[in-house]
């Protein structure tokens, strides 16, 4: 029976389990940013040393982990699994890592959703007894998103004014049995959420649907209200996804005006960096989550956040078939002490 | 697709349209007008010296200058600065023949480290090869409908 | 004067560009295959030869003049080859531009790498 399963889509962690560390590692534009301060690593070359992107970002998530690691004295070998993802075809960052890095390992897929999907996996694990560490993984990186995606990166082509500018970076959560928290108490898993949207470069305004769906799910289902929270932040709506999902929420009767933010809009500073709609991509909520919000959740400065990364699940293959894009959304909260 | 989603997916799309950033079309055509012109007139300026330094017929100076544009197009697009200038100008740098370069060396410079026959050579037309298959199509069509009227 | 009349009739045909790319949802790789079609086809019903003559490189440069030099070949082609002509024309008179783009295409993604935008 599942007797740790709240309303419909929503998992309330009996032994929430500890975020011990994290750790993050950015390319230049990101380090230029306003959150550049809650970075651990800004690299000037985003290629770090290697030949190509790929490598480049497999090596962001393999320092990442090794970094983590290390701020909290524990080794590759105390780790019981690694559940991380990216946007490349079959994984290969992630699994390029995770070749180096010999953990067990679980590559996932939910675009750029892989940051909350790890975490809840890894508490579920943990809360279920399977095992005791575990590290979570997101990364991106622009110039491998974009060859894979969009444009060659030397194409003389305007970006659209919705589109918005895959985050270079990847961050890492160290996730254990036991700690003193931030501690990860409810899980919310999305459904995908499809309204149709065929736009690849709009992409906030397909996944602010699924954001909505699984954000007013997990307040039904833990009987939650926004104020209770003192963040609840999406990963990449961006500026246009972001006000169509405030918009639709607040047509439900959710007051989110003074709690609800975007992962992707508070990376860069849009009217300097140009950026068009703000900043997507796996690691636009990870980076942001394992830098800034950890670090206020340590500080006790907040107390409760809803991490709600968003994936829009399209491929080149579905854009050029001309389908329109499935959407994703899925939520944790994280709490700086627990309640009772 | 039931009926109420088909009905909720085109509200949805009217919804998000009336929030799409409209873009600054008369900026952008303006960037597209001079750069596009100007590109044209360095054309008209190679066009004219090669006219005048070398005694080759009207069309083979209009063959030159096509090549040189070309390789201007090109090198530009190999140093990066055309990229730069084409998120500015548009149409103005997409349209002109130093475009169409930049269609042929993008896609082949990064695809370089997946080797340079798979990579480079197959790559190089992944946007340019369009072009010639419609033109060169085209072509043929006009020229059999030309010979049999 | 030759330089103002290539200005301004480049300069339009990059505008009725823009202003395609904007209203509607084309990429970039669409507007240019409309663009080499539509010079074809409007140098085989005589409207593009004027603007040649008009506008010089402000024609010839932008990519309807490419549809426009193929369909000069052909015609040229077909007047003294018969049949054949239509299927040779086109890249006889373009074989020059068509190379230069293979080679010159190949030389500099060899000798340069991309980097990534600021």
């Amino acid at each position: 029976m599942a007797i740790k399963k709240i309303g419909s889509q929503t998992i309330k962690l009996f032994n929430p389990p500890s975020i011990i560390s994290t750790s993050t590692i950015v390319g230049p534009k990101e380090g230029d940013g306003p959150l550049s301060k809650y970075f651990d690593t800004i690299l000037q070359d985003d290629l770090y040393g290697e030949d190509s992107w790929e490598k480049a970002e497999s090596k962001f998530i393999e320092e990442a982990v090794k970094s983590a690691l290390s701020k909290v004295r524990l080794n590759l070998s105390d780790m019981d699994y690694l559940i991380g993802g990216d946007l490349l075809n079959q994984l290969m960052s992630t699994s390029f890592a995770a070749r180096s890095l010999q953990i067990p390992f679980f590559g996932i897929y939910g675009a750029c959703s892989n940051s909350t999907e790890a975490m809840s996996l890894a508490a579920m694990l943990i809360d279920g007894g399977y095992a005791d560490k575990i590290a979570t993984t997101a990364s991106s990186h622009f110039s491998s998103a974009e060859r894979q995606y969009r444009f060659p990166l030397e194409s003389g082509n305007q970006r659209p004014l919705t589109s918005q500018w895959t985050v270079t970076g990847a961050g890492t959560t160290i996730l254990s049995s036991n700690g003193e928290g931030p501690y990860i108490t409810h899980v919310t898993t999305g459904k995908v959420v499809d309204f149709g949207i065929k736009d690849a470069a709009n992409m906030g305004a397909a996944m602010a649907p699924s954001a909505v769906d699984t954000i007013k799910t997990h307040l039904n289902d833990t009987g939650f209200k926004p104020e209770d929270y003192d963040i609840i932040i999406t990963g990449d709506l961006g500026i246009l996804g972001h006000e169509i999902a405030m918009e639709m929420l607040e047509k439900e009767g959710y007051n989110m005006s003074n709690v609800f933010k975007d992962c992707g809009i508070e990376i860069f500073d849009n009217e300097r960096q140009d950026t068009h709609c703000g900043g997507s991509g796996c690691a636009s909520s990870a980076v942001v989550f394992s830098g800034y919000l950890y670090e206020q959740l340590k500080a006790k400065k907040i107390n409760k956040i809803l991490l709600v990364a968003t994936g829009a699940l399209l491929s080149p293959t579905s854009s050029l078939q001309g389908e329109s894009i499935p959407s994703i959304a899925h939520a944790v909260t994280i709490e700086s002490k627990l309640r009772n | 697709m039931s009926k109420n989603q088909a009905n909720r997916n085109k509200s949805y799309e009217k919804y998000v349209n009336s929030k799409v950033p409209k873009p600054n079309i008369l900026k952008n055509c303006l960037w597209a007008f001079f750069v596009g012109g100007i590109i044209c007139t360095i054309g008209q300026v190679v066009h004219n010296l090669i006219e005048s330094i070398y005694k080759y017929t009207h069309l083979d100076t209009s063959n030159i200058t096509t090549l040189v544009m070309i390789f201007l197009g090109a090198f530009l697009t190999g140093i990066g600065v055309y990229d730069i200038i084409g998120k500015k100008a548009g149409a103005g740098s997409l349209i002109p023949i130093t475009g169409f370069a930049n269609s042929i060396v993008a896609p082949a410079m990064e695809f370089k480290r997946e080797g340079y026959v798979m990579g480079v050579a197959a790559k190089m037309f992944s946007l340019a090869g369009p072009v010639l298959v419609y033109g060169i199509s085209t072509s043929v069509i006009i020229g059999i409908l030309y010979y049999i009227f | 004067m030759e330089y103002v009349n290539a200005f301004l009739v480049g300069g339009s045909i990059c505008v009725i560009g823009q202003i395609i790319i904007n209203k509607t949802k084309l990429t970039p790789a669409n507007v240019l295959v409309l663009f080499v079609t539509l010079g074809a086809v409007l140098t085989a019903i005589g409207i593009y030869e004027p603007l040649v003559e008009f506008g010089g490189a402000g024609a010839t440069v932008p990519i309807p003049g490419f549809g426009y030099s193929l369909v000069k070949g052909t015609f040229k082609a077909v007047k003294s080859d018969g049949i054949l002509g239509a299927f040779t024309g086109g890249l006889t008179a373009t074989a020059g531009g068509v190379t230069a783009a293979v080679f010159f295409g190949y030389l500099m993604a060899i000798l340069f790498n991309p980097k990534t935008k600021p």
